[in-house]
C-alpha cells in the first residue's frame, strides 16, 4: 500500500515540474473516471457487505470441512465465485482451513475462484468490457480455477488418478 | 436505500444492519485509499503515455512479449480486480491487443507479489509455485482465445463499443 502512495506521490510530483497544465489534465481525467465509476462500485461493496455478514468464516469453515472432497471442491468454488474478500482476509482464512483439516485442493478452489471469479464485481467489470465479453471471461476463469484445483489435488497426493 | 436501511438498523439497534453497515464502512474506508491514488495514476498514464507506446508493447504487433509485459504489469498491480479493470480499459483504450489485456485482468488475479507472498506464507511455497505455474499458461491460452474471438467483432480504428 505504501507503494502505491510512494509511486504516485512521485509520478505526480515529476510530472507537475515536468509540465503543469498536463498533470491538472491528469487529476482531471482522474476525477472524471472515479465519477463515472463509482456508483457501480458502491453497488458492490453494498453486496459484499451483505454477503460477509450472511457468509461469515465460521459457516465457511463449516461447510468446507467435509469428507467428499469434490463435493466440497465444487461447494468451495462456489463460495469463492460470490464471495470477494481482500487478500488480508482470505489468506488467513485459508490457513485457518487448512488448520482444520480442508484439503489443499478444496482451499485452492476457493482461493482461485475468490480471485479470479468475480460475480459480484460484475457490475463494473461489465461497465469497461460489455457484458459479453464480461460473462466469457468470468466462465473461463471458473474452469481454469477449477484446473488449478485438480492439479494442486493432484500434486499434494489427495487425489489419485 | 441502504443508507436508510444502515441508518434505521443503528437507530432501532438492529444487528444485522449495525454489522452490515460495519463492513460497508470499514470497505469503502479501505477500497477508496486504493482506489483514489490509482486513479490519479491511471490519469497520468492516459495523459503522458503515447498511443504509439502502448501499441509498441502491448499492440498488435508485439508478439509473445506484449504478454509477458502484461503479466510483469499485472504482478504490481495494488488493490484488486476493481483496480485491474480500469487499468486494462486504459491500456485497451490506447491500442493493447484485446487479447493481451485479458492477460493483464486474469494474471492480475493471479500474480500480485505481496498477495503471493501472503498465501505462500499461510499456504506454502509448494502451493502458490504450482497455482502460478498452472494458472499462467491457462490464462494466457484462454486470453488469446477470447481476444481474437472478440477482436473481430470490434472495429479496430474505432476501440469503443464491446457489448
Amino acid at each position: 500500500m505504501i507503494f502505491l502512495y510512494v509511486i504516485t506521490g512521485g509520478s505526480l510530483f515529476i510530472s507537475f515540474i515536468l509540465n503543469k497544465d498536463k498533470t491538472i489534465k491528469a487529476l482531471k481525467v482522474a476525477w472524471k473516471k472515479i465519477k463515472k465509476i463509482l456508483p457501480s462500485f458502491i453497488k458492490m461493496l453494498i453486496l459484499i457487505s451483505v454477503m460477509l455478514y450472511l457468509l461469515p468464516d465460521k459457516t465457511i469453515a463449516k461447510y468446507l470441512g467435509g469428507t467428499n472432497i469434490f463435493r466440497e471442491t465444487i461447494l468451495a468454488s462456489a463460495l469463492g465465485s460470490i464471495t470477494i474478500m481482500p487478500g488480508f482476509i482470505a489468506f488467513p482464512l485459508s490457513g485457518i482451513l487448512l488448520n482444520k483439516g480442508v484439503k489443499y485442493m478444496v482451499i485452492s478452489s476457493f482461493s482461485s475462484t475468490l480471485m479470479m471469479v468475480g460475480i459480484l464485481t460484475f457490475p463494473i467489470e461489465k461497465e469497461y468490457f460489455g457484458t459479453k465479453l464480461t460473462v466469457v471471461r468470468n466462465v473461463t476463469s471458473y474452469f481454469i480455477a477449477l484446473i488449478i484445483a485438480l492439479a494442486i489435488g493432484l500434486l499434494y497426493g489427495e487425489v489419485l488418478l | 436505500m441502504f443508507l436508510m436501511f444502515l441508518l434505521i438498523s443503528l437507530v432501532f439497534n438492529f444487528t444485522p444492519g449495525i454489522k452490515i453497515g460495519g463492513n460497508f464502512y470499514e470497505f469503502v474506508i479501505s477500497m477508496l485509499k486504493v482506489l483514489l491514488f490509482a486513479f490519479i495514476l491511471i490519469g497520468l498514464f492516459e495523459v503522458w503515455v503515447k498511443k504509439e507506446t502502448v501499441e509498441r508493447y502491448f499492440g498488435n504487433a508485439s508478439g509473445y512479449k506484449g504478454y509477458i509485459w502484461a503479466i510483469i504489469l499485472s504482478s504490481t498491480t495494488v488493490g484488486g480486480a476493481y483496480v485491474a479493470f480500469p487499468v486494462a480499459y486504459s491500456l485497451y483504450s490506447k491500442g493493447a491487443k484485446l487479447s493481451i489485456v485479458l492477460t493483464y485482468i486474469g494474471a492480475a488475479a493471479l500474480t500480485r507479489i505481496p498477495m503471493t507472498i501472503f498465501e505462500a506464507s499461510f499456504l506454502g511455497i509448494k502451493f502458490s509455485v504450482i497455482r502460478l505455474l498452472v494458472s499462467i499458461p491457462l490464462v494466457i491460452l484462454s486470453s488469446i482465445v477470447i481476444g481474437n474471438s472478440f477482436e473481430h467483432n470490434v472495429n479496430p480504428k474505432q476501440k469503443k463499443p464491446l457489448d
